[in-house]
């Protein structure tokens, strides 16, 4: 028996003269899974914050149980069963566990002294509700990024939700973690709890979601049941226009030296034998699930955590990577999952991020930086890759997500790599850019560059790589031509890979 | 944060010379700031005492005093734009005076040594001395860049460490110097006091270091986030062992001009001068969680804690007390100064926002 | 369930060893002047001014914050409570403390306001209180030291209310009361740090000052308590230092600041906030006083002093460095065990 848990109609939010939300309706049953998905910018913050009652509408009406609210603030939001999960958990890595999960409940409680027993008891209830199996003594802090966030669900579900609302709660998952997460949220909607997500991942999407909600420009463009839809639908209706992603060609040329060969690359704890070459102008993608490997074997071809044994070959010549410095003297380039805290100078000039890596290069015979070259190399990037701004002396946070990975990628470009890493390029970017940035990529391979793509983004793998390495416990387990190769299949290895 | 949607490639200051680098102006309202400070200071005291502060004599007066601790005031700058800080900067000063002062004791000693002996000795002391200080800085850089201590626990610990060597060379006491470095901290080049020189020289190579060179531009980075910068290709540990070599060389300049002022080295000498050269820093518009700052706000600050300093000294008559209110107003300005930066801040954020 | 690599893992558990080692090194090479009684006593006593700071301080570090104007405070604190009982003509003990306590707390509500409310970088705010306290205090309040014993009897007095003692080599060795203020404070911050929600605010703040809001701390509220405390518990050490010294010379104490922080880090807060305990506070307190007092028992001169004190630092906050560095290796190295 599912009932109306919240509704809100015609919700119509500005901010300083421009439109956030121009009259958008939403109704949530108690036990429905409902996604909701936009390009950045088209509102879907704005609703949230909205619904916990961070902001108040301009006008229209909110509805909760049926009943008209007039002015919702955020510890009504909370108290009536609403809880929103961000990014970044708001957990306390100093503090374990079970203080994490209890210590809500015991502020709203008003409490002044902790009881310790009491507190375990909390913490051990929330995790039966969740049916999760974490160390009550553990430091949140020690944790890895998907014990985390099950830690905050645990903690929203303790405060009786009846609807939980998490902001792309998948973004930082691998695969198994994201199937564990799903499995909790199956649980959750069982007893009748209702989830609204967030998310760019659209296979996800379908995948876990009755109902897809579908936002554009400040106005909801789709509320359909999910099984109506497929991605390129969803695609379609997010942007407006048709995104057809098409195959990478790869047209291998005979006798080719690989720009980059590795042979029995080992890392113990990380990697283990890994043995493959790269092309001039071939996408390969590596992929694979929690605990492969993929990002060690980045990093150690980066020279960020270096191999133990194994030979690396550039351009058929044996070289040795043992720091950040020789590989980018390799003409080896990464650019980082992380954008934020690893890419990029967050208050610093877009000018001066593009420049980072090679500055030196930019000095006059004396050593001594010098303007004209500087500009010039900061214009040509800025032209090559798009980046919209008008001022490249403004701070890249001003920067929309799309563009500032394309600030990252400047960076790298700009120090003319032969051989890209790019982990997780288009995470956290909506589709529209992601598109775009799939074709600059494509078209650095065009002309010769060797691209690594680590992503666990299928359509993302299918749509830009030729062959793809998929990575278990450490090792090398199957390579597979794209071409030849379904999206259906390929997300079947990958699952079966947790094996 | 939105940006702005407009035709893509509108660059703004495409072929202009000035450096599109780094976006100025908010730091220039604090320099602005620092500078009409200053002004209001020199005519408030000039009002007050006509004729003992606008004086050349008391000029030049100022200038001998605050060179030494400029020179520190920008070892503690460099550190704290790294994202750091260099607690041992006294320390360091002290114990170069010391080696010195020893090694002039020991090759010059006493007054009818001849001429040439003499400049001998005084150079190699001088080498030696900068020595010192490159040693105590490459401790420092150590601890920080690869050790991965805290900096401000690293060099709470080498003040300790080098003040502990000081005591145990001189046993407490004060080893002379012979006279031998008067030229250097009492002497005047055209009625400009050598130090004062010095102190500016230095502003000045450092002013260039942190615009015009590589280094500079890495320490920034480094300052900002030092993750970004290690993927970058940046090589952090060496930019940082670089920054406190840097300060540990110029706490030593320091040493060296003290010790021509006072012609005494001892261990203990200048205890407040630590949290003096921080509070300049911080008055001058260095960000001490790293990134930001420049020289040019460092020597204002300087310029205007000593114009306080010794403005408030004559309106005292000398007083003892002046160095008590002057502690006062020290604080008083810095809480000030804070204020101001908050509240401007806050305008500044309500503008933009407001849009 | 005795978990060894957990224990070790723990910076008081280490200091802890640290300590007993150095003190067997020094019974075994002085055993008559070190494992005395009145020896114990005189370790016991130099503790108590330096702990009662460690306290505040830790407190202040555990929230994520450096305070240098505790020492400031305690002199301001101890001074005008001298200055007010001589002035009235009050000569009682009690109300010397609560003297101290009220000028100490108004003294730590101005660094609240200024961090609290302006929400200013906490070392910097009480780098300038620091000054403006100790300037006003010399400039408005004076600067001549007063002896005690001549201008009052009781609270000059104090300084013979001992709770033990024992007869000695010269005479007789006791210790004085004021350690029981130390304990009982010790108990005090314990209390507040581990049942309460207030000291449960604390370490949120410390570990993330925003989830911390979000969660409905009320921030203000606690860095105000945070600083007044600190200023209350600073004027107590104020009067304390005087009774003991049986003087208020208002040149004293200001010097001692990165000393106390010394002990606090050695003793296992982290200088970025969010971890450090009161017994591992009172281990670092006491190292530093057993090696300050009795290092010239292992023969070492004093004039080494201040070279060991500064190596110990440095090998105590090298430990965690390293630590930190080798469970990051380890992490990396989990993941790729499935």
């Amino acid at each position: 028996m599912t009932q109306e848990l919240l509704r809100l109609e015609k919700i119509v939010k500005s901010f300083a003269g421009v439109q956030a939300l121009k009259g958008v309706d939403l109704h949530i049953n108690s036990g429905e899974i409902t996604c909701l998905v936009g390009e950045n910018g088209c509102g879907k913050s704005t609703l949230i914050k909205v619904i916990s009652g961070v902001y108040q509408p301009d006008s229209g009406s909110i509805f909760i149980d049926g009943n008209s609210v007039s002015h919702l603030r955020p510890i009504d939001s909370i108290r009536s069963g609403i809880q929103v999960i961000y990014q970044d958990f708001s957990l306390f890595p100093n503090l374990s566990v079970a203080e994490n999960l209890a210590l809500n409940n015991q502020l709203s409680q008003g409490k002044r002294f902790v009881n310790w027993g009491e507190v375990r008891a909390i913490a051990q209830e929330a995790l039966k509700r969740t049916d999760v199996n974490l160390p009550l003594d553990a430091l949140v802090g020690d944790l890895s990024v998907a014990d985390k966030q099950l830690i905050a669900i645990s903690r929203a579900i303790l405060q009786d939700a009846r609807l939980v609302v998490m902001d792309e709660p998948t973004t930082a998952l691998t695969g198994k973690e994201v199937a564990a997460l799903f499995k909790v949220v199956r649980n959750l909607q069982a007893k009748g709890i209702a989830i609204l997500f967030v998310s760019h991942k659209l296979n996800e999407v379908l995948e876990i979601a009755e109902k897809v909600v579908i936002m554009r420009n400040g106005e909801k463009v789709l509320d359909t049941p999910a099984r109506e839809l497929d991605v390129r639908k969803i695609s379609y209706y997010m942007t407006g226009r048709e995104i057809a992603e098409s195959y990478y060609d790869y047209a291998p040329k005979p006798n080719e030296t690989p720009l980059l060969k590795v042979e029995h690359l080992t890392l113990p704890g990380a990697f283990d034998d890994i043995s493959f070459s790269l092309r001039g102008g071939e996408i390969l993608g590596i992929t694979g699930l929690l605990g492969s490997g993929r990002t060690e074997l980045a990093k150690a071809l980066f020279g960020e955590s270096p191999a133990k044994s194994g030979t690396i070959h550039v351009k058929g010549q044996v070289v040795s990577i043992r720091s950040i410095q020789d590989a980018i003297r390799n003409h080896i380039g990464y650019v980082p999952e992380d954008r934020l805290t690893e890419g990029l100078f967050l208050q610093r000039s877009i000018g001066s991020n593009i420049v980072t890596s090679t500055l030196k290069q930019l000095l006059s015979r004396a050593g001594i930086v010098e303007n004209k070259k500087v500009n010039s190399e900061i214009g040509q990037w800025v032209e090559d890759l798009r980046i919209k701004t008008r001022d490249v002396s403004l701070p890249v946070r001003s920067l929309s997500g799309g563009n500032q990975q394309r600030v990252v990628l400047a960076k790298w470009l700009s120090a003319k790599p032969e051989i890209l890493i790019l982990n997780g390029p288009t995470v956290g970017v909506d589709v529209g850019s992601k598109e775009e940035l799939h074709q600059i990529i494509k078209d650095l391979a065009y002309k010769g560059m060797g691209i690594i793509i680590i992503s666990d983004d299928i359509p993302e793998l299918m749509a830009t790589c030729n062959r793809i390495l998929l990575m278990r416990r450490g090792r090398i387990g199957e390579e597979l031509v794209t071409r030849q190769t379904g999206e259906g299949e390929l997300s079947a290895k990958l699952r079966q890979s947790a094996v | 944060m939105a940006n702005v949607q407009v035709s893509p490639t509108k660059l703004k200051n495409a072929d202009a010379p000035r450096l599109s680098l780094d976006s100025l102006i908010p730091r220039d309202t604090s320099i602005i700031r620092l500078l009409v400070i200053t002004i209001v200071l020199f005519v408030v005291f000039s009002l007050l005492k006509p004729a003992t502060f606008p004086t050349p004599i008391n000029l030049q007066s100022m200038a001998f005093q605050m060179s030494e601790i400029g020179i520190l005031a920008i070892a503690v700058a460099l550190t704290m734009i790294s994202g750091g800080i260099d607690l041992s900067i006294n320390a360091t000063a002290n114990l170069t005076a010391i080696a010195v002062a020893s090694v002039i004791t020991a090759l010059a000693p006493a007054a009818n040594t001849d001429a040439g002996t003499a400049a001998t000795a005084v150079t190699l002391a001088i080498l030696v001395g900068l020595a010192v200080g490159l040693i105590c800085g490459l401790v420092n850089g150590s601890l920080v860049a690869y050790a991965n201590i805290p900096p401000i626990l690293a060099t709470l610990g080498t003040l300790t460490l080098f003040t502990g060597i000081g005591t145990v060379v001189t046993e407490g006491a004060a080893i002379f110097a012979q006279e031998r470095l008067a030229e250097v901290g009492n002497g005047v080049i055209f009625e400009i006091p050598v130090p004062l020189i010095i102190f500016l020289l230095v502003a000045v190579g450092v002013h260039f270091l942190l615009s015009k060179s590589r280094f500079g531009f890495e320490l920034y980075m480094v300052g900002t986030n030092p993750q970004a910068s290690r993927f970058s290709g940046i090589n952090n540990r060496s930019v940082l062992l670089r920054t406190y070599i840097i300060s540990g060389v110029l706490s030593a300049l320091a040493g060296i001009v003290i010790l021509g002022r006072t012609n005494a080295a001892r261990i203990d000498f200048g205890d407040s001068y630590v949290l003096l050269a921080i509070m300049i820093c911080v008055l001058g518009g260095i960000d001490p969680a790293g990134g930001f700052g420049r020289i040019i706000g460092v020597v204002l600050a300087v310029f205007a804690l000593q114009l306080l300093s010794t403005g408030l000294n004559q309106v005292f008559f000398d007083n003892p007390g002046a160095n008590f209110f002057r502690q006062f107003a020290w604080g008083a300005t810095l809480l000030l100064v804070l204020l101001l930066n908050y509240f401007s801040a806050r305008a500044r954020q309500r503008k933009t926002s407001a849009r | 369930m005795l978990n060894l690599r957990a224990l070790f893992a723990r910076q008081e558990f280490i200091i802890f060893i640290v300590l007993v080692v150095l003190c067997a090194a020094i019974a075994i090479v002085n055993p008559t002047a070190f494992l005395t009684v009145p020896n114990a006593f005189r370790i016991l006593r130099a503790c108590i001014v330096i702990g009662i700071f460690a306290l505040g301080a830790l407190m202040v570090l555990i929230s994520g914050g450096i305070d240098v104007s505790f020492p400031a405070i305690a002199i301001s604190a101890l001074y005008l409570s001298t200055l007010i009982i001589v002035d009235t003509g009050i000569d009682s003990v009690p109300l010397a403390f609560a003297l101290g306590g009220l000028i100490g707390l108004a003294l730590g509500l101005v660094n609240a306001v200024f961090i609290g409310i302006f929400k200013l970088p906490t070392l910097i705010v009480t780098l300038g209180t620091l000054n403006l306290f100790r300037g006003a205090l010399l400039f408005f309040a004076g600067s001549v030291r007063i002896r005690l014993s001549e201008v009052t009897t009781n609270f000059a007095d104090a300084t013979r209310w001992n709770i033990i003692t024992v007869p000695a080599a010269r005479g007789e060795a006791s210790l004085h009361f004021s350690i029981l203020i130390l304990l009982g404070l010790a108990l005090l911050v314990w209390f507040i740090l581990r049942y309460t929600m207030l000291g449960r605010a604390i370490y949120a703040i410390g570990g993330d000052r925003e989830a911390a809001e979000r969660a409905g701390f009320n921030i203000v509220r606690t860095q105000f308590f945070i600083y007044g405390f600190v200023g209350l518990l600073a004027g107590i050490a104020g009067i304390v230092f005087g009774i003991l010294g049986r003087e208020a010379d208002p040149f004293s104490i200001v010097g001692t600041e990165l000393d106390v922080i010394a002990a606090v880090v050695l003793g296992g807060a982290s200088i970025l906030g969010g971890r450090g305990t009161v017994v591992g506070t009172l281990l670092g307190v006491l190292l530093i006083t057993v090696i300050s007092s009795n290092l010239v028992l292992l023969g070492i001169p004093t004039e080494w002093q201040r070279f060991v004190i500064g190596a110990l630092i440095l090998i105590g906050v090298g430990i965690p460095a390293l630590q930190g560095l080798r469970r990051r290796a380890q992490r990396t190295q989990l993941i790729g065990a499935v």
